[in-house]
């Protein structure tokens, strides 16, 4: 069973895909298919060019806040690939990449940094709760998906997505022990970028791997190179035959960098070092898969720059379209309270849109 | 004296406070190395050690509940929740502790800390970080909660917090950070907790603010110049300042409560019962309040609706001038 191959005491990291794109653990090689490679690859790519260019448009004060997820691409789109379109995705709120793969739009992706809460609606075949901005809470909320998924016996799996940082909440906790104990079909990605906004992972966590924290709950918990979208994908399917199976939920501990900011807000010079940066950017997921596809002749360089240059038209045409829609009409901030208006919501949204009527009339005064 | 910003004179505050009682210890997320993410607490871990500043995991009850023990035995907490929408994960430790400890003890135990949160809307900012959540911590026994409004009585508040005895949810409206400068003196002085401040005087009107939304009134009376308010900075939202009130609304006899937190239930309707029961017999109109509508608070598209603006508040100001019983 792969999960006891790989000790999270010992510090043994699973990883098929070394930086450079050669195949070091030939045993394990997962044979996906052609099409889905390339649909990994191009969600990737995709995920990068809308990460830099939101970088870009926040810079040029057309978007708001935003959280980057360059260089953490494949321990997103990994992990995806090897879900089932049944499969729940929970998000904490650094997985674009992750959300373009489970058929999140990148309209409503960006269309949520933007500032509208029309992105976190996705469409209707699209098992993907919108984006958890409190720490740590998303994990009970998988676990509780996990238990209706078994009780109702529907072969599917809730995926989880944590960062380094969250994994010292109480919820996380919490969490994982609730679905341990029910043996519930739950997987943890914890994403371990090595940073929780300027505090680096080692100094408030005593725990040589995350990975290593699943002892605690009698359950698998694995280290996995976070930059190799083949090693990600062969422990969440192992880690999802296991949860359908019955076995319970697996803590996959993806061990990545964030190259960019914590989000457009976030001086990272104030609290780490640029060689750092450049040091990790060696070890790039985009860059060594490129290879392993052109090396198994499924790409070529001339189509990956066609590749680069459609999904530059592409973000900025979507990033166009976000820009369009506008303010978010007056009804919208009242009527999804509650499934109806009450009066009282009602009696504040006419008496606020009397006072614009009468302000257009008499500015006010 | 020099001027500086609400954000300079709580750093100011923290750093000067701390050379003067080394049982102060202040930490939470990223509060430490970077100085925390609005830079409030910059300077103060090089200054004052590791051991007195600090950086914590991402656990806000950890935060709080250490802070309980820490403050029972012998040091002084100032700890920070990041944004007040975060201060939900200590609210189990702030309610069922925090609030507790020296009336169930009988007074052995008391917790003299500060537990500091940024907070409110209009900055354009993401889910969770723009909640005014008076109410929560105001709803509270023994609790008490302060807010400033300018640089001057942000220092003075929040020594004034440090050295209380019992536990103070200090606010930060995060909006006017680095609005604005004012003259703040340089060595260290109390602001009294639980007196409001009478911003302006006037005859015509009392108007009752805190944070941010108190320049807001003043702008607003701007519009209306022949209109003159007296408006009060709560200041102290519990204990409540009930004698400032109630001898503002005896003057003037017609009151508006503005506040960004959501209506129902919330500070406003505190306010107007006590002036019901207080000061019934000199109101010439019935008392309003203009507040945040009872929903959650928009992402950034849609904020616009839900911020106060100026207008607004002299509209409400005209409407309640004109109100004849
Ligand atoms: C309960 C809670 N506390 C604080 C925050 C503020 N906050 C936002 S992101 C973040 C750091 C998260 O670090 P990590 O979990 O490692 O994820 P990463 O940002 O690295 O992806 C913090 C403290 C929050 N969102 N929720």
């Amino acid at each position: 069973m792969l999960f006891e191959k790989f000790d999270p005491l010992k510090g043994e990291m699973l990883q098929i895909l070394d930086h450079k794109g050669i195949i070091i653990n030939d045993k394990l090689e997962p044979k996906i298919a052609k099409e889905k490679l390339l649909k990994m690859y191009k969600t990737m790519v995709l995920g990068r060019v809308a990460d830099e260019k939101a970088l870009q448009f926040q810079r040029q004060g057309r978007m708001l806040t935003y959280a980057p997820n360059i260089g953490q691409e494949a321990a997103q789109v990994g992990p995806m690939a090897a879900a089932k379109d049944e499969d729940w995705l929970v998000l904490a709120f650094r997985e674009f990449n992750a959300m373009l793969y489970k058929g999140v739009t990148l309209e409503q992706a960006f269309l949520y940094w933007y500032g509208n809460e029309l992105g976190s609606k996705y469409d209707d075949n699209v098992k993907v709760l919108p984006i958890n901005v409190p720490i740590g809470s998303q994990i009970n909320h998988a676990a509780g998906l996990a238990y209706a998924s078994k009780l109702q016996k529907k072969d599917e799996v809730a995926i989880v997505f944590i960062g380094d940082g969250g994994t010292s909440h109480g919820e996380f906790h919490e969490g994982v022990n609730f679905a341990a104990t029910y043996d519930l079909p739950m997987i943890v990605i914890i994403q371990n970028n090595q940073y929780a906004i300027s505090t680096p992972r080692h100094k408030v966590i005593k725990s040589k791997t995350l990975a290593q924290k699943a002892i605690a709950y009698d359950i698998f918990g694995i280290q996995v190179d976070g930059n190799d979208p083949l090693a990600m994908f062969v422990a969440v399917e192992e880690a999802r035959k296991r949860a359908i199976k019955g076995d319970g939920p697996t803590i996959i501990e993806a061990v990545t960098y964030r190259i960019g900011p914590h989000t457009t807000s976030d001086n990272p010079k104030l609290y780490r070092e640029d060689k750092e940066v450049e040091e990790w950017s060696k070890k790039d997921p985009i860059f060594r898969f490129k290879r392993y596809l052109i090396d198994k002749k499924y790409w070529t360089e001339k189509a990956d720059e066609q590749l680069y240059e459609e999904h530059k038209q592409t973000v900025l045409e979507t990033f166009k379209k976000v820009e369009e829609t506008g303010e978010v009409p007056l009804e919208d901030i009242f009527k999804y309270t509650y499934e109806k208006m009450t009066s009282n919501l009602k009696e504040q949204m006419a008496y606020y849109q009397e006072f614009l009527d009468k302000k257009g009339e008499n500015n006010g005064k | 004296m020099a001027n500086k910003t609400i954000l300079q004179a709580i750093n100011e505050a923290l750093d000067q406070a701390m050379e003067k009682d080394e049982s102060i210890v202040v930490y939470g997320e990223d509060v430490g190395y970077e100085g925390g993410v609005f830079r409030t607490t910059a300077g103060l871990q090089k200054k004052y050690g590791e051991g007195r500043v600090f950086d914590t995991p991402i656990a806000e009850a950890a935060i709080v509940g250490s802070a309980v023990g820490m403050a029972i035995n012998g040091l002084k907490p100032v700890v920070e929740m990041q944004f007040s929408g975060f201060s939900l994960p200590a609210y189990n430790q702030i309610v069922t502790h925090v609030a507790r400890f020296r009336n169930r003890s009988r007074g052995k135990y008391h917790l003299p800390m500060v537990i500091r949160m940024p907070y409110g809307g209009g900055v354009k900012a993401l889910e969770h970080h723009s909640e005014s959540l008076e109410t929560l911590y105001a709803h509270i026994p023994g609790l008490k909660l302060v807010i400033p409004s300018t640089p001057y009585d942000a220092k003075g508040l929040l020594i004034a917090a440090i050295n209380d005895p019992d536990p103070v949810i200090f606010m930060e409206p995060k909006r006017i950070y680095r609005a604005f400068k004012q003259e703040v003196p340089d060595e260290l002085y109390e602001v009294p907790l639980g007196k409001a401040r009478i911003a302006k005087k006037g005859e015509d009107i009392t108007i009752i603010a805190w944070g941010a939304l108190v320049r807001e009134v003043e702008k607003a009376m701007e519009l209306v110049p022949n209109i003159n308010a007296e408006i009060i900075d709560l200041r102290t939202i519990s204990p409540i300042d009930q004698e400032t009130i109630i001898n503002s609304v005896k003057k003037t006899g017609r009151v508006l409560i503005v506040h960004e937190a959501v209506k129902s239930f919330g500070p406003a309707a505190e306010i107007i019962s006590i002036i019901n029961e207080k000061a019934f017999v000199y109101l010439e109109a019935a008392p309003r309040r203009l507040t945040g509508f009872d929903i959650t608070v928009p992402l950034p598209k849609g904020e616009n609706h839900f911020i106060i603006e100026p207008k607004q508040i002299a509209y409400e100001v005209k409407n309640i001038m004109a109100f004849k019983a």
